[in-house]
């Protein structure tokens, strides 16, 4: 365990009590769950708290946990019918309990040179959202944009949740786990129309190496606080 | 009496100035920007949403096409992040052989954005200049890797292979006459490092040569000086990193504050700037190529001093040689198991950051156990930079928007990934 990290950890739980869950990471890192509604509070607190003064939000991301823990290849099925990858793709198994959609947000103290990651779940699938973060970290602005565009999350009091990545007019949230890597359309300039158009993807979906959990005792959990890196 | 109205200008994104493809929709009031709207986005390419369905290690290479000015450094984070999870050591040597590498690529970057940007606003020589020192550089990226610029050099555990004992060299052509060719090879008739080595003493005159042409330049003054100014507080709103946020007088560099690899034992300095202003920002990263300059120095004499292994033996990580594949099975079925299905990564998640030579380049990894990478996010340096954009030329000329594009360092193929 590293100890500027659980000093940081002792300081944090002794401003937020119960309000931050704090996450299995690795030693080297701090990682909380905080809910969407004292996201903002949060936040804030830790921007401003003479100690804490973690004023520079790093990053933003989505995180679409539909298929995590899922595996596409079970070894013990492929082989019985002869040769083949096996490949499911829908896939098999699942170890996600909980909401599908979250925002997880790295923040820097520059002053006190410490990271912190808060990760805040959506709790609708079908209209996911989260408070914005805009007011307290300028540099939200594009990030949250991004996470709205690839993943579908809106972002409230975000003041201009438009596309950012994608091309104008585009469908779906391409980052989003049932989104097809391929996609969903093409296009090709139309000699005829004198235009270019727009047409279902031609490409059929496969899978080169399929995805595949292998149980590892190396790194069983009794044996994870040896790690050189730790 | 006429009407008088706001005019909206499109700017990019075939633009020489936009550095890429960025479009810019520019709301003027005679020639002052009232408001600018950056639309990003057109070199989007899914490169994270790919990574999901490759290997860990199908993915290095895609890691030097984000930032395509900066190569190594992008890998650098991807690999730390794997490696974090993983739990592998790295040896020192390759560690120093990073390190070495990094810097070679931020002189790269510094060069590719002094030049580019000298020529944005009318400076023709120094981007000649300039882009006759990177193409040693290169030489050293080939040397190393193969190939000039998307290297797919670092792997997790350490580097892909040691440092090469002898140089590519020219060869005269009816372009290039014997005499010529000659020249050019007299550096590169010994190792790398004495090539490197060679190099680094050339290279702290090729920066003053940059200088006399710009630092004390009129003209290059008054397009710089006072020009996208940024307080502290407002670059750390922003999130700003790097030269961005050292150009407005934070000293803070992941090198020194959080140093990774052997960047603790290495002598170097910081650079800060005072003003916050194009120019500041202009001193900041010369400055930060003289620092590499020291930093690469130092590197090459331990290298030449300490020979070793320059990537983990850890037969779930790394292929195993050649040699030993022909006589050995267990060789042979890892070397099938990595190249077809890969290694898997510890479930968790981490986040894993380098100091780039545009600002902090993170890569936020999740992994499930698979082979593959639950989900991969890149932290670009530039994204940040570009948001603030709008609020950094708001005011300003027209003519100063280039200005600004070129301060910022933006590279599109990180902006938009």
């Amino acid at each position: 365990m590293s100890v500027h990290v659980e000093t940081l950890a002792t300081l944090i739980q002794a401003k937020f009590g119960q309000t931050l869950t704090r996450r299995a990471s690795l030693p080297v890192d701090l990682s909380y769950d905080v809910s969407p509604e004292h996201l903002l509070q949060v936040v804030s607190t830790l921007r401003d708290d003479p100690e804490l003064r973690f004023q520079i939000l790093i990053d933003v991301a989505g995180v679409d946990y539909l298929d995590y823990g899922r595996s596409e290849w079970r070894t013990t099925d492929s082989s019985s019918s002869g040769f083949g990858r096996g490949v499911n793709r829908a896939g098999a198994g699942g170890s996600h309990a909980g909401s599908r959609f979250a925002a997880v947000y790295q923040l820097l103290s520059v002053a006190k040179n410490e990271r912190v990651t808060l990760r805040a779940f959506c709790a609708s699938v079908d209209e996911p959202s989260l408070p914005s973060l805009v007011a307290l970290h300028a540099g939200a602005n594009w990030f949250e944009r991004e996470a709205f565009d690839l993943f579908g999350i809106l972002f409230h009091g975000h003041p201009d949740l438009r596309r950012i990545l994608t091309d104008y007019g585009f469908i779906g949230h391409p980052f989003r786990k049932d989104f097809p890597l391929e996609g969903n359309v093409e296009v090709r300039y139309d000699e005829a129309k004198g235009r270019v158009v727009y047409e279902p993807v031609q490409i059929t979906p496969r899978t080169l190496v399929p995805r595949v959990i292998r149980d590892d005792n190396r790194y069983e959990a009794a044996l994870k606080d040896g790690r050189p890196n730790g | 009496m006429a009407e008088i109205r706001n005019f909206t200008l499109n700017f990019g994104p075939q633009h020489p100035a936009a550095h890429g493809v960025l479009r810019l929709v520019l709301e003027m009031d005679g020639e002052t920007i009232q408001k600018a709207d950056p639309h990003v986005g057109l070199l989007h390419r899914g490169t994270e949403k790919l990574a999901e369905s490759k290997p860990f290690n199908q993915s290095i290479g895609y890691m030097d096409r984000l930032d395509y000015v900066s190569m190594m450094c992008n890998e650098h984070a991807y690999v730390l992040a794997i490696e974090k999870l993983l739990g592998v050591p790295v040896p020192v040597r390759a560690q120093y052989i990073r390190v070495m590498f990094d810097e070679i690529t931020r002189i790269l970057n510094h060069l590719m954005w002094l030049g580019s940007h000298g020529l944005d606003i009318g400076a023709m020589t120094v981007f000649l200049f300039a882009f006759r020192e990177r193409e040693d550089l290169m030489d050293c990226y080939e040397a190393v890797s193969g190939a000039r610029m998307h290297a797919t050099y670092y792997r997790p555990g350490g580097v892909y292979r040691d440092l090469p004992d002898s140089m590519p060299k020219y060869q005269s052509s009816r372009w290039r006459s014997k005499k010529d060719a000659d020249r050019l090879n007299e550096a590169r008739s010994g190792s790398l490092l004495d090539f490197i080595e060679d190099f680094t003493r050339r290279f702290p005159g090729c920066v003053d040569e940059y200088e006399t042409l710009l630092t004390d330049n009129r003209i290059w003054k008054q397009r710089t000086v006072n020009i996208g100014v940024v307080s502290p507080e407002r670059a750390m709103q922003l999130g700003f990193t790097g030269p961005m946020l050292r150009g407005s007088g934070v000293a803070w560099d992941l090198r020194k504050a959080q140093p990774y690899e052997v960047y603790a034992e290495l002598d170097f300095d910081i650079p800060v700037g005072v003003g916050g202003d194009c120019y500041d920002r202009y001193l900041v990263r010369i400055e930060e190529m003289r620092q590499s300059n020291r930093i690469i120095q130092q590197c090459v004499a331990w290298l030449r001093a300490n020979p070793g292994p320059v990537i983990v033996d850890d037969r779930k990580v790394r292929p195993p040689r050649r040699e030993e594949m022909k006589g050995d099975m267990e060789s042979l079925i890892h070397h099938f198991k990595l190249f077809t299905e890969g290694y898997c990564v510890p479930e968790g998640e981490t986040y894993a950051a380098v100091e780039a030579p545009k600002g902090e380049f993170g890569v936020y990894l999740v992994s499930d156990g698979a082979n593959k990478p639950y989900r991969l996010k890149c932290r670009a340096p530039g994204f940040a930079h570009l948001s603030a954009l709008g609020e950094m030329v708001e005011g300003h000329m027209l003519a100063d928007v280039v200005a600004v594009i070129g301060t910022q360092d933006i590279v599109f193929g990180e902006v938009d990934r």
